[in-house]
């Protein structure tokens, strides 16, 4: 006897499905890096002084095409800031995504597990008490300490997470347990801090990309490029923690091992980005879960469009920032949630196939 | 053609022993062995333990694999909770420990391992929407796109409808057959072994209480004792042995 199931009575070859899928995506991965081009270039045209595309363009290929003064807004006073979106936006939203694919949880990001409180009490410190955590130059301080603090809290977080018997569950609690403990460490130095310290810290916890710098640059894209790669290869592995530690167990991977290394490795992004930016909270939540909507969890494919969902989201916030009140940039967390969440909402409920 | 041997096999969780000292003849691939058992008699501890997921004293020996990883898995789980098509989560299930780049070959595992289970027209279909039985479906197809040359099923027919039941089996006798594989499946209901495995082992309390042909294993006698039922086993009209339940006990 020949056995068949009666879920299909031919069974056609589906490689031709799965290959239009690749291309598809493809398509859309090649249309958001377009879009982040064009994005970066307008981000780079406005400012006090506006320039055309075509300049801004010309600046780029051929800077000793312009004028010196055009040359020097462009090259040494805004691209830095532009690119810094780009990289911070890229790596807040590779540390949701990771956090949310180890996690298996959709409201994982680095806010979640008290990454970005912890790097607010670092900088709270700084700017406050003038304490320095680690001896450090001036303009490093504050950096230094909301990078230190950020790593301290995942460091907790990961010794905890090693411990016989703790569950996912376990490590997204314990970060929401780290989030209100920095949160009442913040009060405590708001209730103590003088009027204009407590402007300083309200300010800094919203977010800015005004103080980004060449070699602050430097060492962001320095990182994403260093933990690029480590995360890609375990792509299929990845995928695979979104079925399930059994499933995944039993397809070969060893997901308590995996979980602690991507822990770490993520944690290290969203800290320099903290450090250096402040908390911009919408984009490690957000960025990821746009990248799922347009390309799956296929990490090959996930991986990237997060990262450049959340460049994409931070660049075109950096762009808004300038023109919605023109002659002031508005801190950018404001603009990305203010702006980004109502996007964020039309797009999950306009979407018919699951999100999650 | 490959063989599996379990030798003093334990395994404890904690301080609490689980499986005591399983040993197995030599199991050799081209049939099914059903691993019998009440709930909670360490079945899917022994598979696990087995795969080397857990320590334990004793040995798991395999010999005559030609492959690297010749022992694939079918837990009871099957996490459908991605974001991903069921090609896809097949052939996530073929790349592990693959490089990024899919090949053509690749492709045509997957096409095949969802042909094989008739499965080819949910391809697009994501995970999230499928029913209990399909994803069930869809975990075997994740296991035999391995290509394994031992394959354990932890009740693979636990979620499908009766005829969905005997296809499935029916397809893994001959896939057994064809590719001299060695499958060991789980299995609640005594009659589909009766009907489909070639040998069994019985579990109770973590221990080995009976292993041999099915036929030689499962009698009144066993049922009684180890699954509280009184039953009786004859001819069919076909000439295959049959269980009649009559009372449990």
């Amino acid at each position: 006897m020949t056995a068949k199931l009666a879920t299909d009575s031919v069974g056609p070859s589906q490689g031709g499905f799965y290959r239009s899928l690749v291309a598809r995506r493809q398509l859309i991965l090649a249309g958001l890096t377009l879009a982040l081009g064009l994005s970066l270039c307008v981000d780079l045209a406005l400012g006090p002084a506006r320039y055309g595309l075509g300049e801004v363009i010309t600046a780029l290929l051929t800077p000793d095409d312009v004028s010196p003064s055009v040359k020097v807004i462009l090259w040494e006073i805004r691209m830095p800031v532009a690119l810094m979106a780009l990289v911070v936006g890229a790596s807040l939203s590779i540390a949701g995504a990771q956090m949310q694919t180890i996690l298996s949880n959709p409201l994982a990001s680095p806010f979640t597990l008290g990454i970005s409180a912890g790097a607010s009490f670092g900088a709270a410190l700084a700017l406050a008490f003038g304490v320095s955590l680690v001896p450090a130059a001036v303009d490093y301080i504050i950096p230094i300490n909301a990078f230190v603090m950020a790593m301290l809290t995942a460091g907790t977080i990961h010794l905890l997470s090693m411990r016989r018997g703790v569950t996912i569950e376990t490590i997204v609690l314990l970060g929401i347990a780290m989030v209100f403990i920095f949160n009442s460490l913040m009060a405590l130095i708001q209730f103590f801090a003088s009027q204009q310290a407590v402007s300083a810290v309200v300010f800094w916890t919203m977010g800015s990309l005004t103080k980004a710098t060449w070699p602050k640059l430097w060492i962001a894209l320095g990182v994403l490029a260093f933990i690029l790669p480590l995360l890609a290869r375990h792509g299929w592995a990845l995928t695979a923690m979104r079925l399930g530690d059994a499933k995944a167990e039993s397809l070969g991977v060893n997901p308590r091992a995996l979980r602690l290394e991507v822990l770490v490795l993520v944690s290290l992004l969203a800290a320099i980005s903290v450090a250096f930016v402040g908390t911009i909270g919408f984009i490690g939540l957000v960025g990821p879960h746009i990248a799922r909507l347009l390309l799956g969890e296929d990490q090959r494919f996930f991986l990237p469009g997060s990262a450049l969902c959340g460049a994409l989201i931070l660049s075109v916030g950096s762009v808004l920032s300038k023109i919605i009140l023109p002659g002031t940039i508005i801190p950018i967390g404001i603009i990305t949630s203010l702006v980004g969440i109502p996007f964020f909402l039309f797009l999950v409920l306009s979407h018919k196939k699951a999100s999650w | 053609m490959v063989t599996l041997t379990l030798d003093h096999l334990s395994a404890h969780y904690g301080r609490r022993q689980i499986l005591s000292e399983v040993t197995t003849p030599a199991f050799a691939g081209g049939q099914i062995v059903s691993l019998l058992g009440p709930n909670a008699a360490g079945k899917s501890t022994l598979f696990r333990r087995i795969l080397g997921l857990l320590k334990g004293d004793g040995e798991v020996r395999i010999e005559g694999a030609t492959s690297e990883r010749p022992v694939a898995y079918m837990p009871q789980e099957t996490g459908a909770s991605a974001v991903l098509t069921v090609y896809e989560s097949v052939l996530l299930a073929r790349m592990q420990g693959r490089s990024l780049k899919v090949q053509p070959e690749d492709l045509r595992e997957v096409d095949r391992a969802l042909s094989e289970l008739s499965i080819a027209s949910l391809g697009e279909r994501d995970i999230g929407n499928l029913s209990g039985g399909q994803r069930q479906l869809v975990s075997a197809a994740q296991a035999l796109v391995q290509d394994p040359e031992i394959l354990l099923l932890d009740e693979p027919t636990s979620a499908l409808d009766l005829h969905r039941q005997i296809s499935l089996l029916s397809i893994l006798q001959r896939l057994a057959r064809e590719r001299e594989m060695l499958i060991i499946a789980s299995l609640h209901d005594i009659g589909h072994a009766l009907r489909f495995t070639d040998q069994a082992m019985v579990l109770e309390s973590g221990q080995l209480v009976a292993c041999g042909t099915t036929e030689q294993v499962v009698t009144p006698t066993l049922l009684r004792h180890i699954f509280q039922v009184d039953a009786r086993i004859e001819p069919c009209s076909m000439g295959r042995p049959q269980l009649i339940v009559e009372a449990a006990v």
